[in-house]
């Protein structure tokens, strides 16, 4: 299981955070801390991988942001590098060739995405496009509500007019 | 429409914030989003309400409070429109968690939001369920998620499958209600909600025998739906539906033994066929990943056939030519294959034993250990962990990589690899291997120099073939890592000096030598300090000397220079300068010509801030100047510390139910108590009567030896507390010479004759400590100002012989064909509640009982508290005392009760009797 889901840019800044285990508001705050101060200062060249309170987080970094999720000690560490990149490429079919950017000002879309890759810290989806494909239909669902609420505004504007 | 927050778009505000150049710039643009975003929620403003909650979660992931948003999610979600919800959900799980009040409020919309029509919102609340979901609402809201296992969309009953798991977590009491549905699910074409029924299920069974009965009896059908028809499932194209089905099969194994042997039988060879298709397949984009199809199935499949092959011969064999093919064939150049080959390894070596694989599997790991790659190294050495219990010898081969991979510059390697050194060493190969960590130790950096310090200590303690290489490997550890040292690990070694007489000499000159050269580390100054104390005899004299040793001359004040320097570097902390204030009264003993000296050094610390070292100097100055008479035998060299006992503190640092006398002293916060296990330990204890005593690990076992209380500065005032001082049994003991002795129950002449003729048996010695609780209770003279008495040159101490309470009858509390106890009880008047207990053992066989122990329970409302026994052998026909101390919380409503078990050695036999003790007087 994983326990949660954080992305952190290189200045520490977080972009990122899904807790599917509970931790209290103060508790994040401090996991956060101690974790973008161990995985930020640790160098390039050294493993994803950092033992903490019992458990495993298994991190990597693309460009300039730091994507970190939390396993129980017993996890399959490689296989969890390969459930990130699964996340960044779904990310990158969604948004085009992703930047940091794309996740500062669409952040929400990231979490949208995220919640169909994982519920309750299990694997929801294999599959690439059905994610996207569901995060789309979603998208196109809000995208119909808001024109009808606009042309039901600009019906009762020219109404009242 | 709000003025303020109309102004900005999220976009534009995101902006903002990234635009600034300092943090307080930032604060500035945040603070002024929030009070707008705070006069829009005061105003109630719908428009933006979404907008200015996505902008609190952007606030909020920078890490400033947003409490004040937390109803707005709440709002959001009860409105009408998909947009809206969809923000409102996410703001939910963002901002609150499981714990928070408000969350109950949202309970309500959540099911409405599980009955809409619109399946998307119902994936909305499904999901926010199974992230954030308390155990009020899982009850709240089960039947709901129970109801939408079955819904049409698939998407809907995978994402309610996920969320049935958190509610079973949350509420195990639900299961049974979830085992039905949850079994449908597992019919399931569709392998997104195959992978979660899978999943639900397993989770089912862990929270639910029930279920995990229930599913037992499915197995079969089960089966049938799933692997019979191996064609249909297991021969998928869709590699989806495919993972779903190989997880289904490995959590059904784990959950059942019969449904592991219907696998095995079935479907192993179906398995391995599929493997084999996939290793060979050719190209596929959508599953592709770096050259390789799909490796999250790949490392399903051989998860599977590890769980399949363990155990049985059959399985395994049938699996042997594939788990190579496997192994030689995955190319290793990236990622998603050495994902494979490290599940493969791990497969090979959970099956039944093959040679070749298992080779093969090593050379795979001695592959991965030499590889650039870190991540690599770090699975090599976590499976090689798990190989060392399949096959030792064989990652013995790959020592001198492992013992390389100690000093990587990666911290996770060095610690799997320290770990894994951990396990290799051995008795054969502990010197090299200790020569090489210790050689590291000075090379490697602060934070790992703790744990590599404490793996060297307990190899060295665990494997040292003889003392001498034990002594010289701490030695090295102390100088190169003292500060890292823990307490009890110096005071083993301590422990093992003092038991190893022929090494006296050769310890106390090397630790002489290396306290010269090293001063920084506190720990290696102390044992110094102590052996110096004990054996400076020894050290001036060069008794002793080995072979091995480079000849050191020593002169008596170079001896006392050491312990000086000691007790004057300011660095030192309480518990140095304490230890080197002993060591040098023993030595003004051992050292008559620089007895002038030394006496100079203590009274220099008269004026320490430190009460502590202060009331040292004052007592230790009175014996120096009045009573040389006693001094020599009371600084007489430590009897041998028994290892035994001090090994069986530091194993027994868990407080017991039954309240044994440590057990006790440990339960009264305030302690007139003392740990009683250790007699030698109280020898010097001047001062823990009046320390609330710790749990009894390693670490005061040393604290009391040496006398040295630090905890009496943190201890709470109280008004129970016995006049503090430390100074009890000290004056006690001074006192006895003067004071007439006129006590016939109590130890002193005991002590007193003891101590001069050196004879000291450890029980007699103990004594000493019995000293101060007897005196309390009347029968010997009450001292009320020791440190009176002390410092006005011990006039005669005042007798006032207490009046008793009501006299009650001594009783027989227990008696066996081979022992009997009695009670005598006695008050101390103005205390009730509290009753003195004498309790004499008798021996009534001709045998000798050895490692005599008592101890004693009581309910709740008593509180216990045990003195050590006046000695640990009972001679034959003789016996022996114990007192005890008894406060009745329910003085007058209930009389005592107490459970007893007496334990002793009999002829080496051990025997143990136990009786309940109902018979005291009614108003004690």
């Amino acid at each position: 299981m994983i326990h949660f889901v954080l992305l952190i840019s290189r200045q520490g800044k977080v972009r990122l955070t899904k807790w599917y285990s509970t931790y209290s508001q103060k508790e994040r705050t401090k996991v956060i801390r101690e974790l973008s101060g161990v995985i930020l200062t640790r160098g390039p060249k050294l493993c994803n991988f950092v033992e903490w309170r019992g458990l495993k987080v298994v991190y990597k970094r693309y460009a300039s942001l730091y994507f970190c999720m939390c396993i129980d000690p017993d996890g399959n560490e490689l296989e969890i590098l390969e459930i990130i990149h699964h996340y960044v490429e779904v990310l990158d079919r969604y948004f085009g060739s992703v930047c940091e950017l794309d996740l500062i000002y669409n952040f929400h879309k990231a979490y949208y995405i995220l919640d169909e890759i994982l519920i309750s810290g299990e694997l929801q989806e294999p599959g690439k496009r059905t994610i996207v494909r569901a995060v789309a239909a979603q998208d196109s669902l809000v995208e119909t509500v808001k024109e009808q609420t606009g042309s039901i505004s600009t019906i009762i504007a020219q109404a009242s007019k | 429409m709000n003025p303020f927050s109309s102004g900005t778009r999220l976009r534009d505000m995101i902006r903002a914030i990234r635009s600034c150049k300092t943090a307080a710039e930032e604060r500035a643009v945040v603070r002024k989003e929030c009070a707008a975003i705070r006069a829009a929620i005061s105003e109630n403003d719908q428009d933006y309400r979404h907008r200015n909650l996505a902008k609190l979660m952007f606030i909020h992931m920078l890490g400033y409070p947003t409490h004040f948003g937390q109803m707005e999610c709440l709002k959001l979600i009860a409105s009408s429109g998909f947009p809206e919800k969809r923000i409102g959900y996410l703001a939910l799980m963002l901002l609150l968690d499981e714990r928070q009040e408000v969350l109950m409020l949202v309970t309500n919309s959540l099911k409405q939001d599980l009955n809409h029509s619109n399946q998307y919102i119902i994936g909305l609340a499904l999901c926010a369920l199974g992230n954030i979901c308390s155990a009020e609402m899982a009850r709240d809201l089960a039947p709901e998620v129970e109801r939408l296992l079955q819904f049409r969309d698939p998407n809907i009953r995978k994402k309610a499958a996920l969320c049935s798991i958190r509610i079973i977590k949350k509420v195990p009491d639900l299961a049974e209600n979830f085992i039905n549905p949850a079994a449908s699910l597992l019919r399931e074409k569709h392998h997104g909600v195959l992978i979660t029924a899978v999943q639900l299920c397993t989770d089912l069974c862990k929270v639910s025998s029930e279920a995990l009965e229930y599913f037992r009896e499915l197995i079969p059908d089960l089966a049938e739906n799933f692997i019979n028809p191996a064609a249909s499932l297991l021969r998928e194209k869709h590699h989806g539906v495919l993972i779903t089905a190989v997880q289904l099969c490995t959590d059904l194994c784990k959950v059942s033994s019969e449904a592991l042997e219907y696998f095995r039988e079935k479907c192993t060879e179906g398995l391995v066929k599929t493997l084999k298709d996939m290793a060979n397949s050719s190209y596929s984009p959508e599953y592709d990943v770096a050259g390789i199809t799909d490796p999250f199935l790949h490392i399903r499949l051989l998860k599977l056939l590890r769980i399949l092959g363990q155990g049985d011969p059959d399985a395994s064999d049938c699996m042997n030519d594939i788990l190579a093919q496997v192994a030689t064939k995955i190319e290793s150049n990236k990622n998603a294959g050495n994902a494979i080959l490290y599940e493969c390894v791990g497969t090979i070596m959970s099956i039944e034993d093959n040679g070749g694989l298992r080779v093969l599997a090593i050379n795979i790991l001695g592959r991965f250990l030499s590889n650039r790659d870190n991540n690599i190294r770090y699975v090599a050495l976590n499976m090689l962990m798990k190989a060392m219990t399949v096959d030792a010898q064989a990652v013995q081969r790959h020592r001198a990589t492992i013992l390389e991979c100690v000093k990587d510059s990666d911290a996770s390697i060095r610690k799997k690899a320290l770990d894994l050194v951990y396990l290799l060493v051995n008795e054969s190969n502990v010197k090299p291997l200790t020569k090489e960590l210790i050689g590291y130790l000075e090379a490697s950096d602060q934070e790992f120099k703790g744990v590599l310090t404490d793996k060297i200590c307990s190899l060295v303690e665990k494997f040292s073939p003889e003392k001498i290489w034990y002594i010289d490997q701490m030695l090295k550890v102390l100088s190169e890592a003292g500060s890292f040292v823990k307490d009890e690990v110096w005071h083993a070694l301590i422990v093992v000096i003092s038991n190893a007489s022929d090494l006296h000499g050769y310890s106390v000159r090397a630790l002489y030598r290396a306290s010269q050269t090293t001063t920084e580390q506190e720990s290696l100054v102390r044992v110094a300090v102590w052996c110096i104390g004990e054996y400076g005899d020894i050290l001036v004299n060069n008794v002793g000397m080995l072979d091995i040793e480079e000849p050191i001359t020593v002169t008596e004040s170079d001896a006392v220079d050491a312990v000086e320097v000691a007790i004057k570097r300011h660095t030192s902390d309480l518990t140095t300068k304490a230890m080197a204030l002993i060591a040098l009264l023993k030595l003004s003993s051992r050292f008559p010509s620089c007895s002038a000296r030394i006496k100079d050094i203590i009274l220099q610390n008269k004026q320490s801030f430190v009460l502590e070292l202060q009331q040292r100097s004052i007592e230790f100055n009175c014996i120096l100047q009045k009573h040389q008479n006693v001094r020599a035998a009371l600084v007489e060299r430590m009897p041998v510390l028994d290892e035994a006992t001090f090994s069986g503190r530091r194993a027994g640092s868990l407080p017991t139910s039954v309240s044994t006398s440590t057990g006790t002293a440990h339960n009264i916060p305030n302690g007139i108590a003392k740990p009683a296990a250790a007699p030698v330990a109280d020898l010097l204890d001047l001062s823990s009567d009046d320390a609330p005593a710790p749990s009894s690990s390693g670490g005061d076992f040393l604290q009391d030896l040496l006398g040295v209380d630090l905890s009496t500065a943190s201890a709470p005032p109280s008004a129970s507390q016995p006049p503090k001082g430390g100074t009890d049994v000290l004056l006690d003991l001074l006192s006895i010479g003067t004071s007439p002795p006129a006590q016939s129950s109590s130890s002193a002449s005991d002590i007193l004759s003891s101590i001069q003729d050196n004879t000291a048996s450890l029980a007699n010695l103990n004594g000493l400590t019995s000293l101060s609780p007897l005196s309390a209770n009347g029968n010997s003279p009450a001292s009320p100002a020791p440190v009176m008495d002390l410092l006005d040159g011990f006039g005669p101490s005042p007798q006032k012989n207490e009046e008793n309470g009501p006299a009650y009858p001594s009783l027989v509390a227990y008696e066996s064909s081979s022992l009997r106890m009695s009670f005598n009880f006695s008050k101390q008047p103005g205390n009730p509640q509290t009753t003195l207990i004498q309790a004499t053992f008798t021996n009534l066989s001709p045998n000798v009982y050895n490692d005599f122990l008592f101890q004693a329970a009581v309910p709740k409302f008593l509180q216990l508290h045990l003195d050590p026994a006046s000695s640990n052998t009972l001679p034959a026909n003789g016996s022996i005392s114990q007192s005890m101390k008894v406060t009745n919380s329910q003085h007058g409503k209930k009389s005592l009760v107490m459970r007893i078990r007496i334990a002793y050695k009999m002829n080496g036999k051990e025997v143990l009797e136990e009786g309940q003790v109902n018979n005291f007087p009614r108003d004690l």
